[in-house]
């Protein structure tokens, strides 16, 4: 078969796994597989930008915050990474419920490559490599390696692709348009050629990024402070956060502004035409918030430090593809930004993607065996999404050569199971992005209870440590030793117990009730709790937390926990792959097709297919059970 | 496969008519339950206790209100020897069409979930009760239902309904999407709500709700009855006619929810229908009747009404009086009655086939029971004239819709309290999306996408 393949030299080594690209997905991809024992090959176009972030120097946020925290319980890298050289930490939504708290760090991108670049040099599993490949060998519709552009066959069992925007990537700046991958890298563009001839479909999407200027020029005075939080990290192991913050800055654009970029619409590639990608809804550019929105009087920008060495500084909301000389003219009009001095201006970057309703939900696809995709060639957006699903590819990949079943979280898991079902089930028109809205049971889904959910599957997987584990079943003890204490513990309505409640602002007590009654009081938190039972077990913060929204919330939790029991019983259901679907004649044509194409894994996937309705359901059932009485009788 | 456990539904097992007989069935873990909540035995026994395959003779009774809903003869089967192999709770009723839709109801209020088409027979299927052969007949009821069911929830939708149901998914919507979009982006300027703006948004949203559950409530001929006014000079025979229609058919159902029964509203059951009938006999023999009819008042109620039984009195003759009477009703569906047969005649056949031509003209007597057959039939027909025809489906289509409306309303309850509770956004949105599912399911639509589209198109957000 590789006399088919035009190559010089074939590498003397044969890896378990190649991963393309050495972004946040092919970090997670590499890491996993090197970890579980497997030999890993990582190729990358450039050994400068492992773990790069061409766009914000930042992380999380709500969903895509959660999405880090389930890495962190799976055994990811990204979470601790960010941990040891981040600027700084905040949690956002405080104040709207427990289940949508989001992280949102600032990252150093200098630092944050170095030590990623670090960790994957020295995993003994796991060589590293700079070189562009560009043809994947394929046999029998099974994956075999890869060839570079060099011409260096390498071998590989399974092959994961995270090209993030470099394949056939091309920048746009107003009227100036080159070919190149994120940063101005070199990009990829023979992959896409290799990706078609196997019978990929590629589609394109664009994504964008602002100017970035010099910190020296910026006036912070004209702006609003923002400063990060004491204590808090994305992995639930890391030591508590306790470095010196650097502050973020906000300002606004007006008028002005407004004015600047309808005068110069004309010369904007996004209306003019040049650009024809796909971008993303939530992502807009400043020209397209602009026009879309003529009422807004001004935008919101966001001044994020790009690192501690650096006096690069990039403005969040600020995004765009106009002329260079228009982005000088744009910064003139804003406070604190009127002599900006731009150093990289901005730009928009059109790419290949896949459809990724060509994967299966272990994220291989479904055309060649043993090829994985993972990141924003699957046409998501976002380091959080990519470092989920690289995680998950880089896993099965793993799993399938030691002969296990695959890794498939659900949507009641795991943001990361919502993503790739909705990613494989339904497909995405835009780069896909992970919000809490999307997940049907957010208030089980917490950021709060990544490791509760997941901690156990990354141990199993060998993914999280003897000792990262110890701690894991501690604090598991805890909360439920604590959540005991509570339930038994009963309160007497004392003079002095209706005296603290009152100084509380709680109502009054009645008779005897539990300490989880009291706890249940809105207005009541755990360290109150001490007065009315002294002997209330001493217990971390995390562990006080966990017990505190599983009392309060008990009853919204219970709902979702028995919606998810319900969920579990079509997910659980599953559909035989070799199920030939052209024979269903008395199903309707359309969802026939449907079916055919999604090869959903169980029912309860089956029924989120758009265009399957809940009757064809119920024939597909007949039909299931009708097989499974024939091969009865057969046996 | 097989061992797939899933949850309780409930549905009406067999073609209605106006026979008047009928068959609830509920079918799954918790039919023998929920059955048991609302079915009081003669014998006292509670049905939850109950042998597989008895009978039990007793009463369907709605527990919040305390009201017997029917008379019935509950038969359990316990798993697996039953139709479906679950647990199978059947009701017997014989009150006909209204009795049977308030049980199915009572059910669904109960924590059974409405049978979608096919469904009992697919649990058959399921769990073995059924054999090969019989899966394409399933399939094909499967198909045919649902789009039967498909065409009918169109229609029915065609009127105003699906226009208040999306005005009403607009605004709880447009909620949503405020309060999802300031959940996913906290860093972009979207301003919050304060407790009172949502509290009214959430009344703006809970009170249309409110009124669609009375409009559903209206389905008039299962629900409410055919309001019928019996009206005539005095003594021609009002009362007797009432009362020989009140003895002959008292109806079992009158507790309808929503509606209050007063002195002059009697309940009449005419085979499976309803009928409201308003007795002005209650007005004083004595005093002028075309006055009292006159009484503003009076002629609304004789305006709302969807029938008029308009009396006259064959010894008396065709008075002034009665063609008073006659003015002001007829322009409703009128039935003339010509009663007191048994006595004289003192009238002008072709007088009266003249001045009522555009009504039927029955003679009868209601003392000697004579064209007592003919009335009723004549009833009926006027009814089905004018009403769509009494086909189960459309029953069914109503009661899913008015369960919808109902439970969209418990979820929005659900919204105010925990509002009021002072929880966080988060926790609006759980019981507002189910607001948002419930009047979803009635016009036929998924939503999770259509939020994350309603976010981005209200709000300018993202970086």
């Amino acid at each position: 078969m590789e006399n088919n393949y035009n190559y010089n030299k074939k590498f003397e080594k044969e890896y378990d796994v190649i991963v393309i690209g050495a972004g946040h997905a092919g970090c997670e991809a590499s890491l996993a597989p090197a970890r579980m024992g497997l030999d890993v090959l990582t190729l990358t176009v450039n050994l400068d930008h492992v773990a790069f972030m061409p766009c914000n120097p930042s992380l999380g946020g709500p969903g895509k915050g959660h999405i880090v925290r389930e890495i962190d319980a799976l055994g990811g890298e990204m979470p601790r990474n960010m941990d040891e050289t981040m600027l700084q930490i905040r949690m956002l939504n405080t104040a709207k419920g427990p289940a949508v708290h989001g992280l949102r760090g600032q990252a150093d991108k200098k630092k944050y490559h170095q030590r990623m670049k670090q960790i994957l040099e020295e995993e003994p599993n796991l060589d590293l490599k700079q070189e562009i490949a560009e043809t994947l060998v394929v046999e029998d519709d099974e994956i075999k390696g890869v060839v570079t552009k060099t011409g260096i066959l390498f071998k590989g069992k399974k092959v994961v692709i995270t090209t993030g925007t470099f394949l056939k990537g091309k920048v746009i700046i107003g009227e100036a348009t080159f070919n190149a991958g994120p940063n101005q890298q070199y990009p990829a563009n023979k992959l896409s050629g290799s990706l078609e001839e196997i019978g990929f479909n590629l589609r394109r999407f664009k994504t964008g990024t602002p100017p970035r200027i010099n910190k020296r020029s910026i006036d912070f005075s004209k702006m609003h402070e923002q400063e990060g939080e004491k204590g808090l990290t994305f992995s639930f192991d890391s030591p508590p956060f306790e470095r010196n913050q650097v502050s973020c800055y906000l300002t606004y654009t007006n008028d002005k502004t407004h004015e600047v970029i309808q005068d110069n619409k004309m010369r904007t590639p996004l209306f003019s035409g040049v650009i024809d990608g796909v971008g993303p809804r939530y992502c807009p550019s400043i020209e397209d918030k602009v026009v879309r929105f003529p009422d807004k009087g001004r935008h919101q920008l966001f001044l994020e430090p790009e690192g501690e060495l650096t006096g690069e500084y990039y403005i969040s909301g600020l995004s765009t593809s106009m002329p260079e000389d228009v982005q000088y003219e744009i910064l003139s009009t804003i406070p604190g930004l009127e002599n900006a001095e731009i150093m990289r201006a901005g730009y928009a970057i059109e790419y290949d993607c896949i459809n990724p309703n060509d994967l299966k939900l272990n994220l291989e696809t479904k055309k060649v065996d043993g090829l994985f995709s993972a990141g924003q060639i699957n046409g998501t957006s976002g380091y959080e999404e990519a470092a989920g699903q690289g995680l998950i590819a880089g896993i099965n990949a793993a799993l399938a050569l030691k002969g296990k079943e695959p890794l498939i979280l659900d949507r009641s898991e795991a943001y990361i199971g919502v993503l790739i079902d909705e990613l494989v089930t339904k497909g995405t028109e835009e780069p896909y992005r992970m919000m809490t809205s999307r997940a049907e049971y957010r208030l089980l889904l917490r950021q709060d209870n990544a490791d509760l959910r997941l901690k156990e599957i990354g141990y199993e997987l060998g993914l999280i440590s003897e000792e990262r584990y110890q701690m894991f079943l501690d604090k598991k003890k805890d909360i439920e030793r604590t959540l005991e204490f509570l339930r038994d513990y009963q309160v007497t309505p004392t003079p002095e117990n209706r005296e603290k409640l009152k100084s509380l602002d709680s109502g009054a007590l009645k008779k005897p009730v539990k300490l989880a009654k009291i706890l249940k009081r809105p207005e009541v938190d755990y360290d109150d709790l001490k007065f009315f039972a002294p002997e209330l077990p001493e217990v971390s913060r995390e562990v006080k937390d966990q017990v505190s929204i599983q009392t309060k919330y008990k009853g919204y939790i219970d709902r979702q926990m028995s919606q998810v029991e319900q969920f579990k019983k079509m997910e659980d259901n599953l559909i035989p792959e070799d199920i030939d679907y052209s024979s269903l004649e008395n199903m309707r044509l359309e969802a026939r097709e449907k079916l055919k194409k999604i090869k959903p894994r169980s029912l309860g996937q089956a029924s989120r297919i758009s265009g399957v309705s809940p009757a064809d359901i119920s024939v597909l059932m007949i039909y299931l059970e009708q097989e499974e009485r024939e091969n009865k009788d057969e046996e | 496969m097989t061992n797939m456990k899933e949850d309780t539904i409930s549905a009406i097992a067999t073609p209605f008519g106006t026979s008047g007989t009928g068959k609830v069935r509920i079918s799954g873990p918790d039919a023998i339950n929920i059955g048991s909540k609302i079915f009081e035995a003669s014998s006292g026994i509670d049905i939850y206790e109950a042998d597989s395959h008895t009978a039990h003779h007793g009463y369907v009774v709605n527990p919040k209100t305390g009201k017997t809903v029917d008379e019935v003869l509950a038969i359990v089967m316990i798993k697996p020897r039953s139709f479906t192999g679950e647990n199978v709770l059947e009701f017997d009723c014989h009150g006909g069409m209204v009795p049977l839709e308030a049980v199915l109801e009572l059910t669904l209020e109960h924590g059974a979930r409405m049978a979608e088409p096919g469904e009992f027979s697919r649990r058959a299927f399921m769990n073995g009760k059924l054999d090969m052969a019989q899966a394409e007949a399933i399939i094909d009821v499967i198909n045919s239902k649902t789009e039967k069911s498909l065409s009918i929830a169109m229609e029915q939708l065609k009127g105003g309904l699906s226009e208040k149901v999306n005005k009403v998914k607009d605004d709880v919507m447009e909620l949503l999407a405020h309060l999802e979009a300031s959940i996913d982006f906290p860093e972009d300027e979207i301003e919050g709500f304060d407790s009172n703006q949502l509290e009214e948004r959430l009344k703006e949203i809970k009170e249309p709700i409110q009124k669609l559950i009375k409009t559903a409530k209206q389905g008039k001929l299962y629900q409410e009855g055919i309001k019928t006014v019996i009206v005539g000079k005095p003594n021609v025979g009002k009362s007797s006619l009432l009362n020989y229609l009140l003895q002959e058919n008292r109806a079992i159902v009158t507790d309808v929810p929503g509606t209050t029964r007063d002195v002059i509203e009697e309940y009449i059951n005419l085979d499976g229908i309803p009928l409201k009938v308003i007795d002005t006999a209650g007005v004083r023999e004595s005093e002028d009747v075309v006055e009292k009819i006159g009484v503003e008042k009076t002629r609304e109620s004789l305006k709302k009404a969807d029938l008029v039984l308009m009396m006259l009195d064959v010894s008396q003759g065709l008075t002034e009086e009665d063609i008073k009477v006659y003015n002001l009703i007829k322009e409703q569906h009128t039935i003339v009655v010509v009663n007191k047969t048994d006595l004289d005649e003192n009238i002008d056949f072709d007088e009266l086939e003249e001045q009522f031509k555009e009504h039927p003209l029955l003679w009868t007597s209601v003392k000697e029971e004579k064209g007592m057959e003919e009335l009723k039939n004549t009833i009926l027909e006027e009814i089905f004239q004018e009403q769509i025809n009494v086909d189960s489906d459309v029953m069914v289509t109503k009661v899913r819709h008015r369960d919808a409306l109902n439970k969209a309303f418990e979820s929005i309850e659900k919204v105010e309290q925990s509002l009021e509770n002072g929880m966080p956004y988060d926790f609006l949105t759980i019981d507002l999306k189910d607001v948002l599912f419930y009047l979803s399911s009635i016009t036929g639509e998924t939503v999770t996408d259509d939020i994350i589209d309603q976010i981005f198109s209200d709000f300018c957000l993202g970086k």
